[in-house]
């Protein structure tokens, strides 16, 4: 029994539960993001621990840059099939279809800052006044600043200067129309916690998390895996590499990290021998400036 | 040994005091700090042209934080040593963030409240030790730091323990305040027992926190707050009705009689789940479980589970309350104002029928007030338009805190400890 074993993981469920169970009663449409990753895999389990034997009182909403690596969206078909929960998919090409956003151009060009659009057109056609996430306050400098109930503007913004104070635990889930809130459950978790947790709860994650062959090529003394969105350029060599993800976002800026990590212990002996941060190791997106990710929450990001 | 598996630890004191540099020299000298993020840090402060690393930068994790200098909100760091887990929250000093360091406090075991030496005590340090007190924050040990910039002087350091307890001591709260001397840029005492203070014997600040062992005072009864019932749509579930929340006080065990408050309808307790696979006989305080009831009543969300046949001795039904409060909002808390009170996972309309008096931060009595401002601690009293059922914050930190919210804006407008009336 968790409790038991891993007393701390135990009381990290125990606060997750709570969050999410207080912000459904309170709030009319909430809806989960997922996006088959592995923190969402857990807040999956954590909301089957807090609703079942009922339905989910939510979607789960999935903002697809179409950048992804092909065993990640047939796992998080199968997810969603094993739960019988609803799932909206809603595509940055059809952002770029309707021309609420274009792609940016350049050799180096991702759909990461794109979602935030089509995130907030989700948003205003679902009428979803709360989104489930699964960030956590260990990933970066600003996210490490964000409140558990994070209070956005109609243009999803956040505004780190004038955040409502969080006591105890009495959370306040109250908006005015225009706004809409960001709740994350698992913001006290650390990357190791997430493992443990999942090797606890035996939760299958898709296949790239551990430790495979892959085709790469090397950017900014970081590993790509080659696919249709990321292709190298000339001066670019391919070759094959034994990699995992430590993070699975759009193709075109996650890493991965040379590993022979093929079970969940090897995975969780190698999180605890490295001298990396998570998005340190994988994330291009967070690289370009000191406050990219501020950046992006304050345009609506998740 | 200690139980508190995490220990969680706010940081206070006035702006430029030395916290975050503090904090980056707890997670330094703990080498909790991963290599990318270090030299991230050198990196920013070579950018800066500083001549040695500016540990303060690993907190300050906002631009505006970075261009000014200053530490706006709160920050979680989490790390670990062999002995324990911490999470630290490095809150920000500044008069106008106030709100974000109660922020912090509220949800911490232990507050390390920040004194420099050179400057010593200002309206801030007094605020947030003042507010470390309302709090009761289970354990507080004052840091005087920059040392270094006092030659390291025991009679200084003695001089600002002195007017730290004598302010203290006025206050309505009764606390105590373990001071230690600090040299927060060099690392003396953070981890390292310091040489250079050879007058102090007592552990650096990390051993005390490893040993230390916060013990707030927490209601005995069973109290499980209801914050969601589970109705599956299902024939194989058909009268189900699970009550969800979490335990706020006290064990709750299958077959224990209980009463449904504020209805006051009796029942026993049916059956205890942690997840439709994890079925238990009991489930203590901190637990997130589902409770059904041998009886088909009506409970829902913001009723009360309270374990025996009537409520115990310190747990009421009340329509009135007396609370202190930190006032948050810009706009003053006045005599007729409408809030909405927040207990638990209940919700009730209230008004402010009489505010009584604030606290004079320099000296630290009460005064007499018919108003509160911004980051004004206060005494107020509220007429509920429902009842809660609570005791008083001295009882128990969780179940007599209440949040109260503009019925307008839906923002945090103060911080609230029901007092006995
Ligand atoms: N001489 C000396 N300076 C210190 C010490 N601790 C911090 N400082 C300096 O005091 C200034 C403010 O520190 P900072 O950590 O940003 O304070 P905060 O506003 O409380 O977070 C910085 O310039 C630090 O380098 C110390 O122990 N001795």
């Amino acid at each position: 029994m968790l409790d038991v074993v891993l007393p701390h993981l135990a009381h990290l469920e125990d606060e997750a539960i709570f969050i999410m169970r207080e912000a459904c009663a309170e709030r009319e449409r909430p809806a989960l993001l997922f996006s088959g990753g592995k923190d969402s895999i857990l807040m999956l389990r954590l909301a089957e621990k807090a609703f079942r034997p009922a339905k989910f009182p939510f979607p789960l909403l999935h903002v697809d840059t179409g950048h992804n690596y092909d065993e990640v969206i047939a796992f998080r078909d199968r997810r969603v099939a094993e739960l019988g929960e609803r799932l909206i998919v809603a595509k940055v090409q059809d952002s770029i279809d309707r021309g609420t956003a274009h792609d940016e151009t350049g050799p180096r060009a991702s759909r990461n800052r794109l979602q935030s659009v089509t995130l907030l057109e989700a948003i205003s056609e679902h009428k979803f006044d709360v989104l489930f996430g699964g960030a956590r306050r260990d990933e970066d400098r600003a996210r490490a600043k964000e409140r558990i109930v994070s209070v956005r503007d109609s243009l999803g913004q956040w505004n780190p200067s004038a955040q409502r104070p969080e006591l105890w635990s009495l959370l306040n889930l109250h908006i005015r129309r225009d706004q809409n809130l960001r709740v994350f459950p698992i913001s006290n978790w650390t990357e190791l916690d997430v493992w443990q947790y999942i090797a606890h709860e035996q939760l299958e994650l898709p296949s790239i998390y551990y430790a495979h062959k892959r085709e790469v090529f090397e950017r900014d003394r970081m590993l790509y895996g080659v696919t249709n969105a990321m292709r190298p350029q000339a001066d670019e060599r391919v070759f094959e590499e034994t990699v995992r993800f430590r993070t699975v976002g759009d193709a075109t800026c996650t890493g991965a990290v040379r590993s022979q990590a093929s079970t969940i212990d090897d995975v969780i002996t190698e999180i605890i021998a490295s001298d990396l941060t998570e998005r340190g190791a994988t994330r291009a997106d967070d690289k370009f400036s000191e406050a990219a990710m501020e950046d992006r929450k304050r345009e609506g990001y998740f | 040994m200690s139980n508190i598996q995490t220990l969680v630890c706010a940081t206070a004191g006035s702006v430029d005091d030395g916290k975050s540099t503090l904090i980056g020299r707890l997670l330094l000298d703990t080498r909790s700090l991963m290599r990318d993020q270090l030299s991230h840090i050198e990196e920013a402060s070579q950018r800066r042209g500083l001549a040695r690393t500016d540990l303060a930068l690993i907190t300050d994790g906002l631009r505006a934080e970075r261009e000014q200098g200053i530490t706006i909100d709160a920050a979680w760091r989490y790390f670990a040593t062999p002995k324990r887990r911490f999470v630290l929250a490095d809150t920000p000093g500044h008069v106008q963030y106030t709100r974000n360091m109660i922020t912090g406090a509220s949800q911490a075991d232990v507050a390390i409240v920040l004194i420099d030496a050179e400057r010593g005590l200002t309206e801030q340090t007094r605020r947030h030790l003042a507010i470390t007190a309302l709090l009761r924050v289970p354990l507080v040990f004052g840091v005087v730091n920059k040392m270094d910039r006092v030659n390291f002087s025991q009679a200084r350091f003695d001089e600002l323990v002195a007017q730290a307890n004598a302010n203290l001591s006025q206050l309505p709260w009764a606390t105590t305040v373990r001071y230690l001397p600090v040299c927060a840029l060099d690392g003396d005492n953070v981890v390292e027992r310091s040489t250079r203070i050879a007058w102090y014997q007592g552990p650096a600040l990390l051993e005390e926190l490893e040993t230390a062992t916060p013990s707030p005072v927490e209601f005995s009864a069973a109290v499980l707050p209801v914050q969601w019932v589970i109705r599956p749509q299902r024939e194989d579930y058909a009268d189900y009705r699970g009550l969800a929340g979490r335990i706020a006080s006290g064990r709750l065990a299958v077959g224990d009689p209980v009463i449904v408050a504020p209805a006051m309808i009796p029942s026993t307790i049916k059956r205890i789940d942690r997840s439709v696979t994890d079925t238990r006989p009991a489930a203590k305080r901190g637990e997130s479980v589902v409770v059904t009831l041998a009886d088909d009543i009506d409970a829902s969300r913001g009723s009360y589970v309270v374990a025996g046949t009537e409520l115990p001795e310190g747990l009421a039904v009340r329509h009135a309350i007396t609370v202190e409060v930190a006032w948050m909002s810009a706009r003053p808390a006045v005599k007729g104002q409408r809030v909405w009170v927040k207990h638990q996972s209940r919700r009730v309309h209230a008004q402010i029928a009489a505010i009584t008096h604030k606290i004079d931060l320099t000296t630290g009595a009460s005064v007499p007030t018919d108003k509160l401002a911004q980051n004004d601690l206060g005494t107020l009293e509220l007429v509920l338009g429902d009842s809660i059922v609570a005791t008083t914050y001295v009882a128990d930190r969780a179940l007599g805190s209440i949040l109260l919210i503009d019925p307008t804006e839906g923002d945090t407008v103060g911080a609230g400890l029901i007092v006995e009336s």
